[in-house]
């Protein structure tokens, strides 16, 4: 295999070779030479015309700073395909550097709009994989639980006493951990406990450096190896491409923590508020397009503290089934009436409405004080979008309060970033309150609530987290300030339109690609969280493994953040990845879904074979009908080369 | 149809129907069981029929929950007229002059927070309000260091600690406050105030016990509500009643499955600004065989020799408490709070705890400021002495010089609660409404004179009302936060200050319903 263009060329020489090891049927084949061949072919082009050429291929950042040192040796043997003077070694270090936060863009062709084509939301069409699938995946769970209620059954009598001191009363007290949580995390989550909190070093952007660690007790300890791997990075919440330790933004803090120090030490309501804080709350307002905002130090309170100022006793809560953490706990605090409706399902809404409207509240039928719906933008472990329109409708109609919880679409959504009312081309005025997180878009910290001003007014005096709470640093805020200038474009004009249409394109193209090799996706197309789906609850170590090995870093769930047979793999994409980026992932996932056997799809969900020249998408219904492929649908399993050769044009039409 | 044709179907949908039933495997067995069971005995096999009936029935039945039971039939037009009827309250009720008032009244600084602060409107004030007690806001080597942070981390850590959310810089900070205290581990939250909210229920559950002190702060009534634990409580700072609810516990307890039980309180409490007995907590707990979560938000970084809080203070080995709660985004001046006891017990906090789990990291700038701001503390525990020498004259130009006012907080807490006398109280027949009244004429008395002091939020615990028995309404208070950053000669003037407005307030005639006090 010419090393030259293996996606995953990184420094580490014997990787490489172990993946063609692992796949000598290739090589043998007469395909495979077609393979390499076309790729190489496929490439080049790109390189000439790519504005920073000598980012062809990812390289590793030797190093991030002292305590990173290690990061890899350098990837001596690839020459720079550059067109112009090198640059001087320190120069280059830097340039380097810069681009393993944020990568550079490699073609003006690499970038779309977020924004709705039009019509109804359609709810993203699922597919299912063959049933020996769904009931391998049942049985795997039996056998774990039933290893592990073994293992507890011999090991409290007969194992050692000091690792099962917590599970029995001991000294007169009662266990501290709950047994079937403890359970879980003991016999389940342990065995791919490696997969979650993997520490990390230096900035979490287009790369994101791993720090190694190994386990010789399965997983109950582990004893950092001393060494470090910088992987791509498909992991992190970064939409935009924010979290830089160089640039604009990072300058801003910097001066802001130079003059006005490190916090405020104080809640809002006594010394909190400073300047700074009521221009952010200011720009923020602005941004979203509602007339007031107010900040908060963290998202999760910024929910679980809102929720009690906004409802109480005598009113309900109506709740989509899959909302977040900080709602339900927000819910639960408000003293409110909590009742839930079926993932982003207007039908279950209507009927949950009309059911509480007529019937009004338990027991004593009085009317609801008042009913205020929580919807999340973009749902983080599904990748859909609320159906804005078709919940409006129904606010129209039924008079409730509406809440968005917009933590991972504010920044990531609609042309202008503004999150879904932006996307649907809706006046923000049409929503009563927009919370979102300052955590995920802007690289800072926080969360922000913006309403009509007497709302704000409202909660200010009646919040406890701003109260009680702390308030937010100086260094956050400035931040989120400085990001959202360079998003609105007052700041280095162009660069966050910019921003927000390579996020667009990334995702979409991910999407597709995938979609084309036979995976089962979840979520809308424009989503930048592409799940996909793995079902064995083996696979998600296994595939957290595979794409470690191939320096790419993913987020695995499974039960109990999703129902138990649906585990999966989570991709977020970035502003700061560009298509090379995607087309390394995409390489990955197609070696790892055939040696893991993920391609399940059938592909009513897409990935269809392109449509005869002069069938437009739009004719597509009628084309199937004069042919008889009503409902006929091939399991896409598209060659990678297909795949990247047809990504970029398809990606900006309909996903098919 | 005549009859006769009716007739001569049926007989013949019957011998079809026979016909089919004996075809049916085991219809012989089940005929000659019916048979012979009604020779023997035919009252059993009317009673078996109706049992069969009524099993058909009840299988038949639509599933329906208790809370269905009063549901009302309505029809299509007749629910779309009550969708029309009805009209919600408002969202969020608009705000009283009064509090817009206070609102408005809502300081707002300009450029850094420090002992002399800047204000908005210009001027230059005295900050007695603001938890920088040491004044490491100022402190140009913490801020190279978070900038060192910046400069490697960025922000944002982008993600939860679970997904890649964890930084090297959190494990270091983790470890130091775990050795700076004492415990086998420890675990970083983003936000102080969520802190204690969520460590309370990761580890209470329904069926579980705990025992409360009456006076505990608004962070641990969330948690206790969110726990769905059954909780008891016992008078401020209490032991006596204390020992009596637990031992009540015990006996009621006795002979069923073994629960979990907690006592939770506060090591210098927020609202009363007084400090716990730790000896005295630690002998009960372990006569009756309770945990202690103790929050030590206002006592981290500032009791004990070294700021250790208050097992450094009352010499108790910190492995006895079995879950120290504190907070980073005060005195430390940098962000977050954590949670400090056995491995066992942080390890089980990282997967189920919610405002850990749920939510992205503390930025690695706030996590090295904290870092090196207990660094500071170890290494100058002078730094603690210079605050504690503050409070003293602070406290001398209040607490026995005022006729007004008494504090109820601990002579080494910097937050001094200051509560109007309670026969002032008594005589002038104040309603909480007046004492807050007169409080905030109090703190802008004060302010037009140059020092920024504050109130006590007590609105959050007494509107709280869906703990039972838990009620508490908190004594309207003045918080005077005393710092290290400020000399003597400025401690004492800003005392006499505030002690003369008091005065004023108290004695303005508007507010001197009886005049004098009685005192
Ligand atoms: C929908 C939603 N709301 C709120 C939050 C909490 O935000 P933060 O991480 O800033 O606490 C998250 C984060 O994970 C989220 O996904
Ligand atoms: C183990 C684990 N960590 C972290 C999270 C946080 O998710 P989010 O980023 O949406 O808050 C989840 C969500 O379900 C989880 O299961």
């Amino acid at each position: 295999m010419p090393r030259k263009f293996n996606p995953f060329s990184t420094s580490t020489m014997p990787q490489t070779e172990r993946l063609g090891e692992r796949r000598p049927s290739q090589s043998k084949n007469r395909l495979a030479g077609l393979f390499t061949k076309s790729k190489e072919q496929l490439q080049n082009p790109q390189r000439l015309q790519g504005p920073s050429p000598q980012m062809s291929s990812p390289s590793p950042l030797p190093t991030i700073s002292l305590s990173t040192a290690a990061g890899g040796e350098l990837d001596t043997d690839e020459s720079p395909t550059t067109l112009f003077e090198p640059p001087s070694a320190d120069e280059a270090q830097a340039q380097k550097r810069r681009d393993a936060q944020f990568g550079p863009l490699l073609d003006r062709n690499h970038l779309y709009v977020s924004a709705h084509q039009g019509g109804k939301l359609l709810p993203p069409i699922e597919d299912e994989p063959p049933y020996y699938y769904v009931l391998t995946t049942y049985i795997s769970y039996l056998v774990l639980i039933f290893l592990g209620h073994a293992r507890d059954f011999f090991g409290k009598r007969f194992g050692d006493k000091k690792s099962y001191q917590s599970l029995k009363v001991h000294n007169g007290y009662a266990p501290l951990n709950d047994d079937f949580d403890n359970f879980y995390v003991r016999r389940l989550k342990r065995r791919l406990d490696d997969c979650f909190a993997r520490p990390t070093t230096g900035v979490p952007g287009r790369y994101i450096t791993l720090i190694d660690r190994d386990s010789n007790d399965y997983n109950r300890t582990y004893r950092y190896t001393g060494t470090y791997t910088e992987t791509l990075n498909m992991s992190s919440y970064n939409y935009l491409g924010f979290a830089q330790s160089e640039g604009p933004c990072a300058d801003a803090v910097e001066d802001c923590v130079r003059k006005t120090g490190l916090s405020l030490a104080s809640p809002r309501a006594d010394t909190g508020t400073s300047e700074l804080a009521l221009e952010v709350e200011r720009e923020v307002a602005k941004f979203v397009g509602k007339p007031a905002a107010m900040v908060f130090s963290m998202g999760f309170v910024t929910n679980a503290g809102t929720f009690p100022a906004l409802v109480s006793r005598g009113d309900l809560i109506i709740s989509d089934e899959l909302n977040h953490a900080s709602i339900r706990i927000g819910a639960r605090l408000s003293g409110a009436v909590i009742r839930s409706f079926k993932h982003n399902n207007m039908e279950d809404l209507e009927r949950k409405l009309r059911e509480a409207i007529s019937q009004g509240q338990p027991r004593t039928h009085r009317p609801w004080k008042k009913i205020l719906v929580a919807v999340e933008g973009l749902y983080s472990m599904e990748g859909t979008m609320v159906d804005l329109p078709g919940v409006l409708e129904l606010k129209r109609k039924y008079k409730f309060y509406l809440y968005i919880d917009e933590a991972h679409s504010i920044g990531a959504l609609g042309p202008r970033g503004r999150g879904v009312c932006d996307y649907f081309g809706i006046d923000p005025s049409e929503v009563d309150i927009l919370m979102g997180t300052l955590t995920k878009s802007f690289g800072a910290n926080g969360g922000y609530i913006a309403a009509d001003k007497s709302i704000i007014d409202g909660l200010r005096i009646s919040n406890a987290a701003s109260l009680l709470g702390e308030s937010p640093t100086p260094s956050v805020l400035m931040q989120i300030l400085s990001s959202l200038r360079l998003i609105t474009g007052e700041l280095c004009p162009g660069q966050g339109e910019e921003r927000l249409q390579r996020l667009a394109f990334n995702s979409r193209y991910l999407r597709l690609g995938l979609k084309r090799l036979g995976f089962i996706t979840y979520g809308h197309d424009d989503s930048p969280i592409i799940p996909v789906v793995l079902y064995n609850p083996g696979k998600m170590s296994a595939f957290s493994h595979e794409m470690l090995k191939r320096k790419i870093s993913v987020v695995v769930v499974g039960y109990p953040a999703t129902p138990l047979i649906s585990s999966r793999a989570r991709f977020c994409i970035s502003a700061a990845h560009n298509k090379d980026d995607m087309d390394r992932v995409l390489a990955a996932c197609d070696e790892v879904g055939d040696i893991l056997q993920l391609k399940y799809s059938t592909g009513i969900a897409g990935g269809q074979d392109p449509l005869p020249e002069g069938v437009t998408p739009e004719m597509e219904a009628e084309w199937r009908k004069a042919n008889g492929l009503e409902g006929v649908y091939k399991p896409p399993r598209w060659k990678l080369t297909d795949v990247l050769a047809r990504g970029v044009q398809d990606a900006k039409e309909p996903l098919r | 149809m005549d009859l006769q044709e009716a007739q001569a179907h049926l007989a013949n949908l019957l011998r079809v129907a026979s016909d089919a039933f004996h075809k049916v495997p085991g219809s012989a067995v089940l005929v000659r069981y019916i048979r012979s069971s009604y020779q023997n005995d035919p009252v059993r096999s009317a009673i078996e029929l109706v049992l069969f009936i009524f099993f058909i029935r009840y299988l038949l039945s639509p599933s329906y929950s208790t809370s269905k039971e009063n549901y009302v039939k309505l029809t299509e037009e007749e629910i779309d007229e009550l969708v029309d009827e009805w009209t919600p309250e408002p969202l969020v009720a608009a705000p009283t002059p009064q509090e817009e008032a206070e609102l408005e009244k809502i300081p707002v600084i300009a450029g850094p927070t420090g002992p002399k602060s800047k204000l908005a409107n210009g001027k230059t004030v005295t900050n007695l309000a603001s938890y920088n007690f040491y004044n490491f806001n100022a402190n140009e080597q913490i801020k190279d260091k978070a900038i060192q942070a910046l400069r490697t981390y960025g922000v944002g850590p982008c993600g939860p600690p679970q997904f890649y959310g964890t930084q090297d810089v959190h494990m270091k900070t983790e470890a130091d406050i775990a050795s700076y205290l004492g415990t086998e581990g420890c675990i970083v939250y983003a936000h102080a105030f969520s802190t204690i909210s969520s460590v309370i229920p990761s580890f209470c559950k329904r069926g579980d016990i705990i025992v409360a002190d009456r006076g505990v702060n608004y962070s641990i009534r969330r948690g206790l509500e969110i726990s769905r634990s059954s909780v008891k409580w016992y008078n401020h700072n209490d032991f006596e009643d204390l020992e009596q609810v637990m031992r009540k516990v015990v006996k009621e307890q006795a002979g069923k499955k073994l629960t979990r039980r907690f006592i939770v309180t506060e090591a210098l409490f927020e609202t009363t600004g007084d400090i716990n007995d730790l000896p005295k907590l630690i002998e009960l707990k372990e006569k009756y065989k309770f945990r202690l979560m103790l929050d030590e938000t206002w006592s981290f970084g500032v009791l004990g020799r070294t700021g250790r809080g208050l097992t450094e203070a009352q010499n108790v080995d910190p492995s006895q408490v079995d879950m120290i709660v504190g907070s980073l985004a005060g005195p430390l001046c940098a962000g977050g709070g954590f949670c400090a006891g056995a491995k066992e017990v942080v390890e089980h906090q990282r997967v189920s705890s919610t405002a850990y789990t749920f939510s992205a990291a503390l930025p690695a700038m706030l996590a090295v400021t904290a870092s090196e701001c207990i660094n500071l503390l170890q290494s100058n525990p002078e730094i603690l002495q210079q605050c504690r020498d503050n409070i003293r004259l602070m406290r001398a130009q209040l607490d026995p010089r005022s006729d007004w006012v008494v504090c109820t907080s601990d002579p080494e807490n910097p937050i001094m609660i200051l509560i109007i006398k309670p026969d002032v109280v008594h005589a002038r027949r104040l309603t909480v409404e007046d004492q807050e009244r007169l409080l905030q004429e109090c703190v802008d008395e004060a302010l037009a004179n140059g020092v920024l002091i504050t109130k006590l939020k007590t609105a959050p615990i007494a509107k709280h009302t869906s703990l039972k028995d838990g009620s508490y309404v908190p004594t309207p208070a003045l918080k005077v936060c005393v710092t290290s950053g400020l000399s003597k000669k400025d401690v004492e003037k800003a005392g006499v200050t505030i002690r003369h407005a008091i005065t004023k307030v108290m004695t303005r005639k508007t507010n001197n319903k009886l005049g004098v006090p009685t005192a």
